[in-house]
């Protein structure tokens, strides 16, 4: 198969229809405008839905009832735009519903600046909506990475009838890659069917009800229960993660999407002092792949782990839950739309070994 | 393993995008690997835009070029911004058009290029952008004339295929002014 020149923010598009999303709702905001602007172009021909909301909170709410009905559906924003969404992506987890919502991080907080960053980092893992809730959260970092898991979190949000948000940084969005198609397009029909959707009875069934209301306290600490349940798989089977140079390595930088190309680059400049570094990159930034880091981190070789971020440091914090004091850990990052430099990473990596 | 990290820089408007994307594009049909970064902000015709092509026939690591082992320099504005960033040894091309100034480094090797001149001559400014392309891919060698003109091929059909000739013209015109 041949490689194409794709745009991040058009390949997302691309990718969603190939894997038979036929319905977008959504608002345009930069840097993710491409992918509405895509989509009102090819959506149609596609035969399906694309709709510019009235808002971004309308947007969520119109990808709740699609996917209720039991469409492949998708919305997209950037971080101020996927704050408004988080009252949805709740009712969504409570609902089991699945749905793919892309946010393409600008710099914030508030309305900040349009360039990248990766500040959304909690609100993406922790829940930027109320109640005990969780998303499957893809960070890719390259643009054949966006598209070939693109299709992974439409058949895992499916999989598990739960949201699954694909976080990536404006760069991604902006910047051009070769891509190549690996898996055929599919079309909606050949999808499984979701015996839960409510798609109409026909006098044959009793009604299916899609509901996040459990007003009875039993009931609902018992729908707790078993969302945890849920969580608890997903846990175990969907962690996600890539390892660089990290054998033997005497410094583990960790970083997700753009950041975790910087920290290589890095790499590359301290193999030229005779330093020895590898970059530990979560591709699941929930689930958090912990035992894998820990394992690469506690190898007798590490002195010190480094986490690089696009951000004041929000991932630090899983970093460290899956170090476990074994070994320190400290921050290298820049916030509000400023790209840290190789250098930058590399004079962190001396600093946290003490050189 | 070949690796270059090329920054193209002028107004918004003097094509800087699509002489980006025109290489990263020509690589790739020659199976070379690229990334093709643009600087994105409250910009508009007029204003200043740059991006950062990455070509190597390794892995390319980071799309982000901060020291540029080519420039081509469209403004003065981008000359006086990338000229101390570009490599000892690196090239930079200048649209001698419009920056007046000669390169001041002597570690680098400077390509002047009448790019607007030699495109009014040809009858369509436009065409600006592929002379600088064209001393470009003579100066680096980097691409064959060959492909870009193939893509040129696919791009301009019908109606429009009269311009392939004009735009491969540009690209030979640029390409005489490289003393190699």
């Amino acid at each position: 198969m041949s490689k194409e020149l794709w745009k991040g923010n058009e390949a997302i598009a691309e990718a969603a229809i190939r894997a038979g999303c036929r319905c977008y709702f959504g608002y345009p905001i930069t840097p993710q405008s491409e992918i509405p602007e895509y989509m009102s172009l090819h959506m149609p021909k596609a035969g399906g839905v694309f709709l510019q909301s009235e808002s971004e909170v309308a947007a969520i709410n119109m990808v709740y009832g699609a996917t209720g009905a039991g469409a492949r559906v998708m919305t997209s924003s950037s971080s101020p735009g996927v704050s408004l969404k988080q009252e949805g992506i709740s009712y969504m987890c409570g609902a089991e519903l699945p749905g793919v919502i892309v946010n393409v991080m600008r710099g914030g907080p508030g309305l900040g600046t349009i360039q990248p960053a990766q500040g959304d980092y909690f609100q993406a893992t922790r829940g930027g909506g109320h109640g005990d809730y969780r998303l499957i959260v893809f960070a890719p970092a390259n643009i054949q990475e966006v598209v070939d898991l693109m299709q992974e979190a439409f058949d895992l949000a499916d999989k598990y009838r739960m949201p699954v948000m694909m976080l990536l940084d404006g760069m991604i969005g902006q910047m051009m890659e070769p891509v190549e198609w690996k898996r055929p397009a599919i079309a909606p029909e050949d999808l499984p069917e979701k015996p839960w959707a409510t798609t109409g009875t026909k006098n044959k069934r009793l009604p299916n009800i899609i509901n996040s209301l459990f007003i009875d306290p039993d009931a609902c600490n018992q729908h707790n229960i078993r969302l945890e349940e849920k969580y608890a798989r997903v846990t175990e089977s969907e962690q996600r993660y890539e390892t660089n140079d990290t054998e033997d390595a005497e410094v583990i930088f960790v970083a997700f999407g753009t950041p975790a190309r910087l920290a290589r680059a890095a790499v590359r400049l301290l193999a030229e002092d005779g330093i020895k570094a590898g970059v530990f990159r979560p591709i699941t930034v929930w689930p958090y792949p912990y035992d894998a880091l820990y394992k690469i981190a506690a190898q007798d070789s590490v002195k010190a782990v480094v986490t690089v971020e696009m951000n004041t440091g929000q991932m630090i914090d899983d970093v460290r839950i899956a170090v476990k004091g074994a070994r320190p850990v400290s921050f290298v990052g820049s916030a509000g739309g400023i790209i840290p430099t190789p250098y930058e990473v590399a004079e962190a990596a001396k600093k946290a070994l003490g050189r | 393993m070949s690796y270059n990290e090329i920054v193209i820089a002028g107004f918004g408007g003097q094509g800087v995008m699509s002489i980006g994307t025109t290489m990263a594009e020509a690589a790739m049909s020659e199976g070379l690997n690229v990334s093709w970064l643009p600087s994105y902000g409250p910009e508009m015709r007029g204003g200043t835009a740059n991006c950062n092509v990455v070509i190597s026939d390794g892995e390319i690591i980071s799309p982000i070029v901060l020291e540029p082992s080519e420039l081509i320099a469209m403004n003065l504005p981008s000359l006086d911004k990338f000229e101390s960033a570009v490599k000892p040894g690196g090239l930079i091309l200048v649209n001698e058009s419009i920056i007046e100034r000669k390169v001041e480094r002597n570690d680098v090797r400077a390509v002047y290029v009448p790019s607007q001149e030699i495109a009014a001559e040809l009858g369509n400014l436009r065409v600006a952008n592929m002379v600088m392309l064209g001393a470009f891919i003579e100066a680096t060698k980097l691409l064959k004339f060959e492909t870009v003109v193939d893509m040129l091929r696919n791009i301009f059909t019908g109606k429009k295929a009269n311009l392939v000739e004009i735009n491969e013209v540009a690209l030979q015109r640029g390409a005489d002014c490289v003393n190699v």
